[in-house]
């Protein structure tokens, strides 16, 4: 069996709808037409009244959501595009990330975001919100770089008590396969070493993890052992795995593909350098997008954002310094 | 009409012949209210058409180069490869570029007939084009309700073809019918059949002039079939035959001809004869484009901001 990182959201929720009577998902044309992507194809079938298709309207979908979790449900909001997630931001920002810090009363809702560039999308199918969104106290952020994290990971997001913003990458939603569901995983909050190394850690989430890996096994041929650190969440930031990683390796690049302003890259290299600046041999470095809205065509959509080959230029401009 | 079936057919062979990078979005079915719109608005108007509006867009006066390019990337085109598809416009002539974000356009059209008003520009008009599922959006409701506080002169048409993407329009309203909603917002409504030209003609000048003429903001509902998938990825399995057989399926060009032949404007040889001649059109633009250079990255001036002096630039590791 072959499972790719789509069909993991896929049976993600459908584990989701079957263990736990008070999840129902909420989204544009979630039902009978399994969404935009087919993350929940079936599902209204499978779960008579429990999958609904939302109206064009963000602002009361999340609203609703809020409501609901008051009532003791959790639901799981599609975006169709995480780049629409902008209309039901105030919803977001200050119903449900102030909720339980307010009134005691948790609001366990997760907010689905189909993110990140694929080529042709353009300005307003391509972004990543997880900076924006991670800005905000009162919020979990996820970006599962693996099948077997978009499909945990979002099993974990229904659990946990609070609002879950779960960014999950277009681009790999068929690039990406597994051989099967995995049984365990590590908690939220926890980092992963995706590739070990000594010589410099890329520290990355999300789509990045992979054209990192690619850069890793690229440098390997030039005699050089890149440790990849895939964050998993950005927000809780796992600072200690990071940490240890650059205590190993002495170097530290940090990839985001959204854009440069602050951002996640920002906050692990001022981590990284406030709190471990003594374990690093060379200036912490990081590379994300350009700061320009995300171009349309393929020619400029490839150099818009960090690919193996910028990074592999960083790295080896970073391993000589 | 014509130009604009035959131009959106055209981007359609080239998706599937994976010419064109991301989708694309035909008006199939909906040329007649799109045209009638586009062609009754001057220069000096305002124009914010949607993803179905091809037919009115040309009319407005939007060249097909400037489709072709768009749709194509080519680097000599409005948006310069920067934006695809059905996101271009050319804002300095009135026309409205859409970002993708339903409903955003409308307010956008009210703020240009506010500054007209304040720059003494009078008599004209801004038409915002949306489909039904766009009337879900709070934006809808903000930007209707402010054209109506400041009765701006805005047209705002919907073409309620039946259908969001795959949702029934039974799941984005339950009202009666759209215009009913006119009412409420203290704005005159107007409902027409959306495939039939010579009604979508009248029904159109009618709410247009009332605009022009200080009546204030003037909202259209017409009712219409989207005659082909949200995009060209989707097979529309959704849409019922018992829809697709109904008076609203019927395709409003073979209703134009018909019009046109009982009126004795032309005869069919005519029609067929229009047809060739923006067939050969739109193939000699669609060939110019396809030896137009793409854009170069390397070349490309990445700078967001027109003060160029602000714009930051980042990591020295960025090449
Ligand atoms: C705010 C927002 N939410 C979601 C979408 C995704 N989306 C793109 S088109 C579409 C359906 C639009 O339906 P309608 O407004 O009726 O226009 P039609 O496609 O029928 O012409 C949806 C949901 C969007 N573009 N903007």
């Amino acid at each position: 069996m072959s499972i790719t990182y789509l069909e993991a959201i896929r049976e993600a929720q459908a584990r989701a709808l079957a263990d736990d009577p008070r999840v129902f998902i909420y989204g544009q044309d979630v039902g009978a037409f399994g969404g935009a992507f087919k993350a929940t194809k079936n599902l209204a079938n499978e779960y008579p009244g429990r999958v609904i298709d939302a109206p064009i309207s963000e602002d009361a979908m999340i609203g609703m959501a809020v409501g609901a979790a008051v009532e003791g449900m959790r639901p799981i909001i599609e975006m169709q595009f995480a780049d629409f997630s902008t209309v039901g931001f105030n919803q977001i920002v200050n119903q449900a990330a102030t909720l339980h810090w307010r009134t005691r009363v948790s609001c366990p809702i997760v907010v689905r975001l189909p993110s990140g560039g694929t080529s042709g999308s353009g300005p307003f199918h391509s972004q990543s919100m997880e900076a924006l969104y991670a800005q905000y106290p009162g919020l979990v952020v996820m970006t599962p770089a693996t099948v077997e994290d978009a499909y945990s990971m979002l099993l974990e997001a229904v659990a946990i008590d609070d609002p879950v913003i779960f960014c999950e990458h277009k681009y790999l939603y068929y690039h990406l396969k597994a051989d099967r569901l995995p049984t365990e995983a590590l908690p939220t909050g926890k980092a992963a070493i995706a590739r070990t190394g000594r010589d410099l850690s890329i520290v990355a989430y999300s789509a990045m993890v992979h054209e990192a890996l690619a850069v890793a096994e690229e440098l390997s041929g030039e005699g050089w052992e890149i440790e990849v650190v895939d964050l998993r969440s950005v927000k809780p930031l796992d600072t200690d795995t990071v940490m240890a990683s650059v205590a190993r390796t002495g170097r530290l690049l940090a990839v985001g593909e959204s854009w440069p302003w602050g951002g996640v890259t920002a906050e692990v290299v001022a981590r990284v350098a406030s709190e471990g600046f003594n374990l690093l041999d060379a200036p912490p470095q990081r590379l994300n997008a350009k700061d320009t809205p995300i171009p349309y065509h393929p020619n400029l959509w490839t150099v818009h954002r960090p690919t193996a080959r910028s990074i592999a230029a960083a790295a080896r401009q970073l391993l000589r310094s | 009409m014509v130009l604009g079936r035959v131009l959106d057919e055209k981007f359609a062979t080239l998706y599937r012949a994976g010419k064109i990078h991301g989708g694309v979005f035909l008006g199939r079915g909906q040329e007649a209210l799109s045209v009638a719109v586009g062609m009754q608005l001057q220069p000096g108007d305002v124009y914010a058409p949607l993803i179905r509006d091809q037919a009115g867009r040309l009319a407005f006066g939007e060249t097909v180069l400037d489709a072709a390019r768009t749709y194509m990337g080519s680097a000599l085109g409005p948006m310069r490869g920067r934006d695809g598809n059905v996101h271009r416009g050319r804002p300095k002539a009135g026309y409205i570029p859409m970002i993708s974000h339903l409903g955003s356009n409308i307010a956008v059209v009210n703020g240009a007939l506010l500054a007209k008003r304040m720059k003494g520009q009078n008599g004209v008009v801004g038409a915002a084009c949306i489909g039904e599922g766009a009337t879900s959006t709070g934006a809808f409701h903000e930007s209707l309700n402010q054209a109506a506080i400041e009765c701006l002169p805005l047209v705002l048409v919907v073409a309620n073809n039946q259908f969001a993407y795959s949702t029934p329009a039974s799941r984005q309203f339950a009202c009666e019918a759209l215009v009913d909603k006119a009412p409420g917002y203290g704005v005159t409504g107007h409902s027409v059949v959306g495939n039939d030209l010579v009604q979508c003609l009248a029904v159109l000048r009618g709410a247009i002039d009332a605009a022009r003429n200080g009546g204030g903001p003037q909202f259209v509902e017409a009712t219409l079939l989207r005659l082909c998938g949200h995009g060209e990825h989707d097979d529309a399995g959704y849409i019922s035959q018992e829809h697709k057989d109904s008076p609203l399926g019927r395709d409003c060009l073979k209703i134009a001809e018909e019009q046109l032949l009982k009126a004795g404007v032309a005869d069919s040889d005519t029609v067929r004869q229009w047809r060739n001649e923006v067939v050969l059109e739109v193939d000699d633009a669609i060939a110019k484009v396809q030896r137009e250079p793409a854009p170069d990255p390397y070349q490309e001036d990445w700078c967001a901001l027109a003060s160029r002096h602000l714009q930051e630039t980042h990591s020295h590791l960025e090449d």
